[in-house]
């Protein structure tokens, strides 16, 4: 083999003059005409569960990608299937970042596996770019210093993907009848889904008749019957099985359950199955709540650790699949079941089995499954996708940073598998602002929920109109609303 | 297989043809020559077939490498299927395998022709020679990708199967992006050769044609001894932009984006102007004595030398009349190729740099067997896959070019026609030695060699593999 001449360079890098000489003549060529860089540039380093969820959603939406991994593989496996750039290197190397084009990035996240890369990541495109930065931390003892990791480092945003799944279940342990509860307006106004059940009788009546037969001001705003979504009239007509979404204030919603006679307290008790971090979160949050917990876990030095941390609950040791440890451990009194050990697989079966034998509300989750579909017809009661709850949160962000000026979107959650979208927007000057909304030429498959403005909550009616300073939801089955203007025809 | 997509893409195609074939048109047109209905009557075929195509959206807008490769390998024959017909239809070209591979030819950049004199053909056929060139080099394809609004990330498998070179990447994180500034950068250069060769004060028609044969490092001229007639400047000019077309467009993008130092620092472009220099030299020294004037020797050498490593194949002299060293060192430079992501065909210098490292590597390993060593290029290293394809290609490349000479070889000429011949074609070179060289034609050969040397075309063009699927059963099964 030849040795490759070290200095046989076309351009001499000494002469930093003549570059920036030719680098002023190159002003001159019209490149923005065919390149423009108006759209957003996001890198995402990692390309694991989350990372992968989140290329797919924002690849969707007129943004520049660039995916980093460690792993080939991952990386040609996504850019066969997504028009996104791929780059296979270490995320925290600068030389990597900038290869990814960190100094033209608008926003950067890091979802890796280990907390510190994700850090070093955000710290690192924070000194070289100029850009937001998101970063994963899972570990409880970073979780609590986020206030100073923000602050002091600048990381934009920081998620943890446990905590947050601990707080959707605990939201739903607090009202068992719902399947999933989002919440719009800081918690004032709730998206809540349930299935509806023959003994509710509701099967047949319109959507009108219902709100007739109840007096309640709740709206219907998502059907989910089979595999279609529809977002409803007012003649629509419900049957047993349908899957409703609702939108109402929480002291409108219970009230509304009470009426079609769901029982709406509170859990008392609850048992949880796998004793991982999220397991930790949920207790500590369902404790404080005074809900007595059970927490059945396998691993030996794991339950001595979760029971210095958690005194108050009880911690078994023992495999949480053994019917007959369930059994003893009175799962035909326990009011909630939640499995959360590794195996997805294991996950849905628990749940199933608990299910069919009892009474009790039963919350499972899937981390790696992507048949969706199927296990939504599985009537397992609550089923939490950690990887869409990150994704979402991050989502929600980015779409506020697109929208600097204007309106935006404050709050986005994606209802069934991502066929329909639930979006909060702040309205600032708009072409809205004022008309009456059944005047305004609303699209299809579109429907605005509720208003809120200066904290008083309604459900609008066809002569109410948005006004400046109102947070309004919007339910859609189309994809990538930005703002409050892409309501209209 | 999604056939839908497949369909959608064909019905592109034809419109897309009959959009091209405007430029002969209006040719034909400025000229005067009647021969211009023939266009517009395959340009109506064209849009007959194509539109109602496009009309039917695809169901499916999922596709795989597979799809990729079919898509590719397909339309590329239609193109040239198509693209042959006002050659046949006007009485140009009568015989049909003629008229292919003088399309096919057009289409891969080849350059090969069949005809003993060109000169007499009309104008517009000249021009739709030559477009055919310009069209191929960076491919019909990716041309597509520019202006079809797909926006899926699958559309990267038709870019995969049709941009030359041993792993395909993206300049930007958007295919149609990169598609668009690759086609931005190719007509920038395509204009300013233009512009360069109407102040040497060639006339209009033959600087289009000249530019449009260069850009796509094509070679078909429009005289029949090619580039010799032209000034010591024109000739100068076609030099620099052969060569400049067979640089890799990374490194144009690159500057583009300022980035002069990784401009700079990119080994394959290093390595191919060390060998083009070296060539120079060395074909300089060889042939002194025939010009007399070294500086007329440097020129000659530089013009041969420039049209033969980047597969362009244009001449301003009979290199086969050169010393036998000379002619070894075209030879040699004939399997070189251009750079990797340019509009020049061959083995590409990106793959013989791997080559020579892998062997490199293994007589390490040889000396000792427990060491780790990964190819590095680019200083960074070269995934395995990307080795194991590139020494799949060598050597699918070696028993295609084995397999074609033998067949050839029953037309019963020397070996160094046959030879040359196949490596002219597989090449995507156009003239080679003997009497194939640069003042004769391929129009000797028997019908069953033509057919041999066409599929040789679109092998080298689109890298073999794409072709190569078409021939297998499992490619066309369902499951």
């Amino acid at each position: 083999m030849f040795p490759i001449p070290e200095d046989n360079g076309i351009i001499k890098s000494n002469g930093s003059a003549k570059i920036e000489y030719i680098s002023g003549l190159l002003a001159l060529v019209p490149y923005n005409i065919i390149y423009s860089e108006d759209n957003m540039h996001i890198i995402i380093v990692g390309c694991g569960k989350v990372g992968r969820t989140l290329a797919e959603r924002l690849s969707e939406e007129n943004t520049d990608l660039t995916l980093i991994d460690t792993d080939e593989e991952k990386i040609n496996s996504a850019i066969g299937e997504m028009d996104v750039m791929g780059i296979v290197g270490n995320g925290s190397s600068i030389n990597t970042l900038e290869e990814a084009g960190i100094d033209s990035a608008d926003i950067l996240i890091a979802v890796t596996a280990s907390d510190e890369v994700n850090l070093l990541c955000c710290l690192i495109a924070q000194k070289t770019g100029r850009c937001h930065t998101i970063a994963r931390v899972r570990n409880p003892v970073y979780s609590k210093e986020i206030p100073f990791i923000k602050e002091r480092l600048g990381i934009s945003m920081i998620i943890n993907p446990e905590y947050a799944a601990a707080q959707e279940i605990s939201r739903l342990l607090r009202f068992p009848s719902a399947i999933t509860i989002d919440t719009f307006a800081k918690g004032r106004i709730e998206l809540l889904k349930f299935r509806v059940k023959p003994e509710f009788g509701l099967d047949g009546l319109s959507i009108i008749q219902m709100t007739d037969k109840l007096h309640c001001d709740i709206l219907v705003c998502v059907v989910e019957r089979n595999d279609s979504v529809f977002i409803p009239g007012g003649s629509f007509i419900l049957r047993d099985n349908d899957l409703l979404s609702i939108i109402a204030s929480p002291k409108m919603a219970s009230q509304f359950f009470r009426k079609i006679g769901l029982k709406t307290n509170q859990v008392k008790n609850t048992m949880i199955v796998g004793g991982g971090k999220t397991a930790y979160y949920l207790a500590s949050q369902l404790l404080a709540m005074n809900i007595s917990v059970k927490i059945i876990e396998e691993n030996k030095e794991r339950c001595e650790q979760l029971s210095e941390l958690l005194p108050k609950a009880t911690i078994i040791q023992g495999d949480g699949t053994d019917r007959r440890l369930l059994t003893e451990e009175a799962l035909a009194h326990a009011e909630s079941f939640v499995t959360l050990t590794d195996l997805d697989e294991e996950n849905i079966f628990l749940g199933l089995f608990v299910k069919t034998h009892t009474n009790a509300k039963v919350i499972a989750k899937v981390n790696r499954l992507s048949y969706d579909e199927i296990i939504d017809s599985l009537d397992i009661g609550s089923v939490i996708y950690p990887k869409y709850i990150t994704s979402d949160s991050i989502l929600q962000y980015v779409r506020a940073m697109k929208n600097s000026i204007g309106s935006n979107v404050e709050t986005l959650y994606h209802i069934l598998d991502n066929r329909a979208e639930a979006l909060e927007f702040a309205i600032h000057d708009s072409p809205v602002v004022g008309i009456p909304l059944s005047e305004l030429p609303l699209k299809k498959n579109l429907l605005l929920c509720c208003i809120n403005r200066r904290g008083k909550i309604w459900i609008p009616r066809g002569h109410d109109t948005i006004e400046i300073g109102d947070t309004v939801v919007v339910v859609t089955t189309e994809k990538g609303l930005n703002d409050i203007r892409d309501i209209l025809k | 297989m999604n056939g839908s997509i497949m369909i959608y893409l064909f019905g592109w195609i034809l419109s897309f043809e009959a959009v091209f074939m405007l430029i002969p048109a209006v040719t034909a047109l400025f000229f005067q020559e009647s021969e211009g209905w023939w266009f517009v009557f395959t340009m109506v075929i064209c849009l007959a077939v194509g539109l109602p195509l496009i009309l039917r959206k695809p169901t499916n807008k999922v596709f795989y490498i597979r799809e990729g490769c079919v898509t590719v390998g397909l339309s590329w024959i239609v193109l040239s299927a198509m693209g042959s017909l006002p050659f046949i239809l006007s009485g140009c070209i009568p015989h049909p395998i003629d008229a292919l591979f003088e399309t096919v030819s057009g289409f891969t950049t080849t350059g090969a022709s069949i005809l003993s004199d060109v000169e007499a053909l009309p104008k517009c056929m000249l021009m739709w020679r030559s477009f055919t060139h310009w069209i191929g080099g960076m491919g019909v394809l990716v041309f597509l990708l520019t202006l079809l609004p797909l926006t899926s990330g699958h559309t990267m498998n038709l870019m995969k199967a049709e941009s030359p070179g041993p792993s395909v990447g993206k300049l930007v994180p958007k295919v149609q992006a990169t598609a668009k500034i690759l086609y931005f950068i190719y007509f920038v250069l395509t204009c300013v050769q233009i512009v360069l060769l109407l102040i040497g004060g060639m006339p209009l028609f033959d600087t289009l044609t000249t530019a449009f044969g260069t850009a796509g490092t094509g070679g078909f001229g429009i005289k029949n001894d090619s580039m010799a007639g032209y000034s010591v400047y024109l000739q100068n000019v076609i030099t620099v932009f052969m060569i400049l077309f067979g640089v890799n467009f990374n490194f144009y993008f690159f500057i583009l984006k300022k980035k002069l130092h990784q401009a700079a620092e990119m080994e394959e472009v290093r390595w191919y102007l060390l060998i083009i220099l070296a060539a120079i030299l060395l074909i300089t020294w060889n042939i002194r004595p025939i010009f007399g004037s070294i500086l007329t020797a440097f020129q000659q050498a530089a013009f041969q030398v420039g049209s033969i490593i980047t597969t362009t194949g244009f001449a301003t002299t009979d290199f086969n009349l050169w010393p036998q060293a000379s002619r070894t060192i075209l030879v040699m430079l004939m399997f070189v190729g251009a750079c990797a992501g340019s509009t020049g065909g061959g083995m590409k210098v990106s793959r013989l740099v791997i080559l020579a490292k892998t062997v490199s590597k293994e007589v390490h390993l040889y000396l000792h067997p427990n060491a780790v060593k990964k190819v590095k290029m680019d200083k960074k290293a070269v995934g395995h896959d990307v080795v194991r394809s590139t020494n799949i290609f060598f050597v699918l490349y070696f028993l295609l070019f084995a397999f074609s000479v033998l067949v050839i070889a029953f037309d019963d000429f020397d070996l160094v026609t046959n030879f040359t011949a196949v490596a002219a074609t597989l090449n995507n070179i156009g003239p080679g030695l003997e009497l194939v060289g640069p003042t004769s034609n391929f129009g000797m050969f028997s019908p069953l060699s033509k057919c041999v040397l066409i599929f040789d075309m679109l092998a080298g063009r689109l890298e073999i593999f794409p072709l190569f699927i078409l021939f297998f059963p499992d490619t066309w099964k369902k499951f």
